[in-house]
């Protein structure tokens, strides 16, 4: 379904809708009082933003670093074309192991692949241990958001959810007591999983080192007690010194949610003592993001702020993207990857510009869903009906005298036509008033008033007022 | 100096009083403005839909229509960002008219705070006046501080306004979220632009907006659409009409 319509079922509950604006806004004001507290805050953006091109711009050579630091530090390397491979290669390692269970934190990039219903079907259970992900998960539904992945979700129904799930009282709500009881089920998990699966926030070339940042330590507990930790990352992780990385911690936690940093920023340089780390870098597309306009894109590091300021993410909700990285940055990211599917998403926007003004590494979005628009339309995919209407615009525009024309009749028409005739969905003015008034048509446009104003003075005339 | 005016279609056959004010106000400033009677429109609803192809004869027209100019004044910080900002794909690189055409491109507030470099505006307008900062004036041709960027700014609409007799100003619980006008996005995202709106008049209703303003009257058009659908009593005026009736022009 295309995201309008999505959009407009989710907006037509309105309190729900509101109540998740709210949310959502809430963590939006909270990231700017964090961020005004730091001085130098459009300095470290302006860094990380020249920090993510260059690396960007020496990709292939950074890999390559990164891959033979990491091996020396005794990781296993694996590289991943695609999704179906990425999944092929994490099934094959959990094979190796005999694993059964996995226990994962959260990784968008293996909602990107859809891991889990591939390892599933190949018969290993699959755990998501971030609360948020654990809660969609029990839900069968997949993340509204990137960071708070269950915040279209009420704390009544994620009572329901656990009622049914974990055993907890019927219609308790409390979070304290709800929280309990998913960490008390997600500990009995972590004892029993055979392998961990963790994403990557950053992965440092100079030192083959990799950075989890969690808040709630499950990334920690997943690879500290099963003996195979497996941690997937897109290519475009790759910061080049361990120097960078505290620009890019200053700024993630604070645009994400207005902490100064995330609880655990777990650094991982080798397996530990015993045990096995295997480094999965995916491209699913990403070299040919790089190659092309759209390649600031890459240089998200998956804070979410722009969803959380997004005015229509927030009244729209993050499932009417039906994409694993909705908002903003996905409604650039998935378009590349399946356009005709998600030819809508850069569409969902008022270009308000929001998101370029929050982005930690100053991607300018919405000048790339502007730029999205015209990407699509070079494929054929914004619609023959508005494509059509846009050429006659074009034509009416072009020709001064039939603009006139043009402008006369509408304002007569939207003058004599009965109000009932003009506010359905026949006319063309009837789209513009389902929600609204039609502005009212004043007799006479601005060049007829100025061009009277001119006759009048050039008559010399000293009444000049009335023309208001 | 040779100062043209660009009225944008939109307000050149809806708001015809407000190109009004703008002209009436430059006069006051000593400005006579000509109005080159071939403009129509700056391609922007064509280039927000991607179609580059439909938008680019207009913006080749728009160059054409102003190119004698020293200034192209407009009451629309939307159209002159679509000139100033998204010209490039449209125009020949290299084409030194067109780059000078787009950079003296500049909005109504603009032009008379930073050309005409104007210091007091005498007049009075007893109002408590809401100011609605319209996104692309705001992050697109900076004419304010967007509350996202951690970096003083001084909104030139507040220093245009402020020295009114009279005039108080809305204080907002959010200052600058977009009113979901957003060009064919009105229509095509209909409900999420409708909530948008009623959003953002709802903050302007706690605030004790008697007058809503902007710099451009295409998110008053659907604002004003959204308030008289509501019956909500609120006066929504141009920051050019306002200026107009304060100084009694």
């Amino acid at each position: 379904m295309a995201h309008p319509a999505l959009a407009d079922a989710f907006t037509a509950n309105r309190d729900r809708a509101r109540w998740h604006d709210r949310a959502l806004w809430f963590v939006r004001e909270k990231r700017d009082r964090m961020a005004s507290g730091v001085p130098e805050w459009e300095l470290l953006r302006e860094t990380a933003s020249a920090i993510k091109q260059h690396t960007q711009s020496l990709m292939a050579d950074y890999l390559e670093q990164f891959e033979a630091r990491a091996k020396e530090l005794g990781a296993v390397v694996h590289w991943a074309v695609d999704a179906a491979e990425h999944n092929q290669i994490v099934l094959a390692i959990l094979q190796s192991h005999g694993a059964r269970r996995l226990v994962k934190s959260k990784s968008m990039l293996t909602e990107e692949c859809h891991l889990n219903p591939f390892l599933e079907q190949n018969g290993i259970e699959v755990i998501d241990t971030d609360l948020g992900e654990r809660i969609v998960q029990l839900r069968e539904e997949p993340p509204s958001h990137i960071v708070l992945p269950a915040i279209h979700i009420r704390k009544e129904e994620v009572g329901e959810c656990f009622h049914e799930h974990l055993g907890t009282e019927q219609g308790a709500s409390d979070p304290k007591y709800l929280t309990e009881a998913a960490r008390n089920h997600l500990r009995q998990c972590f004892c029993r999983a055979d392998a961990g699966l963790t994403g990557v926030n950053f992965a440092i070339a100079e030192t083959g080192g990799i950075v989890i940042c969690t808040n709630e330590g499950n990334a920690d507990l997943g690879t500290g007690l099963p003996k195979v930790h497996i941690a997937c990352m897109g290519m475009e992780k790759l910061i080049p010194r361990a120097a960078d990385l505290s620009v890019f911690l200053r700024l993630l936690a604070r645009s994400a949610t207005g902490q100064p940093i995330t609880t655990y920023s777990s650094h991982f340089h080798g397996p530990q003592p015993g045990g096995e780390l295997h480094i999965v870098i995916v491209d699913n597309g990403r070299t040919e993001i790089l190659k092309s306009e759209f390649r600031r894109s890459l240089d998200c590091i998956r804070c979410g702020a722009c969803m959380n300021t997004c005015p229509v993410y927030r009244r729209s909700g993050g499932h009417s993207y039906e994409s694993t990285v909705p908002g903003p940055i996905g409604s650039i990211l998935t378009p590349l990857q399946t356009p005709e599917k998600h030819s809508s998403l850069p569409f969902a926007c008022s270009l308000c510009g929001s998101c370029t003004d929050v982005c930690p590494v100053k991607i300018p979005l919405h000048h790339q869903l502007f730029a999205m628009r015209e990407h699509l339309d070079g494929k054929r995919l914004i619609g023959t009906g508005k494509k059509l209407q846009m050429k006659l615009l074009s034509a009416v525009f072009s020709r001064t005298w039939l603009y006139r024309l043009a402008g006369s009749a509408a304002r007569l028409a939207l003058k004599i036509t009965p109000r009932f005739l003009l506010y359905s969905p026949l006319t063309p003015a009837g789209a513009w008033g389902k929600e609204r008034e039609i502005p009212a048509a004043p007799p006479k446009s601005f060049r007829e008033l100025y061009a009277a104003r001119r006759a009048q003075k050039a008559a010399g005339s000293s009444g000049d007022r009335d023309s208001r | 100096m040779k100062v043209a005016l660009f009225i944008p279609c939109y307000v050149d056959q809806f708001y015809p009083h407000v190109g009004m004010a703008t002209v009436a106000l430059l006069e006051a400033f000593g400005v006579q403005a000509d109005f080159p009677e071939a403009q129509t429109c700056c391609g922007q609803p064509m280039a927000n839909s991607g179609c580059m192809d439909e938008a680019r004869p207009l913006a080749e027209k728009y160059i054409n229509v102003f190119r004698d100019y020293d200034y192209i004044v407009s009451p629309s910080g939307s159209c002159v960002s679509m000139v100033r900002n998204h010209y490039d794909h449209l125009v020949a690189e290299g084409d030194r008219v067109a780059v000078e055409v787009r950079q003296r491109t500049v909005e109504l507030s603009e032009f008379l705070l930073q050309v005409l470099k104007i210091t007091d505006v005498r007049g009075k307008f007893p109002w408590q006046v809401g100011v609605h900062q319209s996104c692309h004036g705001l992050r697109e041709l900076r004419l304010g501080p967007s509350s996202e960027v951690m970096a003083p700014r001084d909104s030139l609409l507040q220093q245009l306004l402020g020295g009114l007799d009279g005039i108080r100003f809305s204080q907002l619980s959010r200052r600058d979220e977009c009113c979901g006008f957003g060009g064919t996005f009105a229509v095509a995202e209909a409900g999420v632009s409708a909530m948008m709106g009623e959003d953002r008049i709802n903050d302007h209703q706690q605030a004790g907006t008697q007058v809503l303003t902007a710099g451009d009257m295409s998110c008053l058009m659907h604002l004003e659409g959204l308030i008289r659908r509501r019956g909500v009593n609120m006066r929504v005026m141009h920051f050019a009409e306002i200026l107009a009736e304060a100084m009694a022009l």
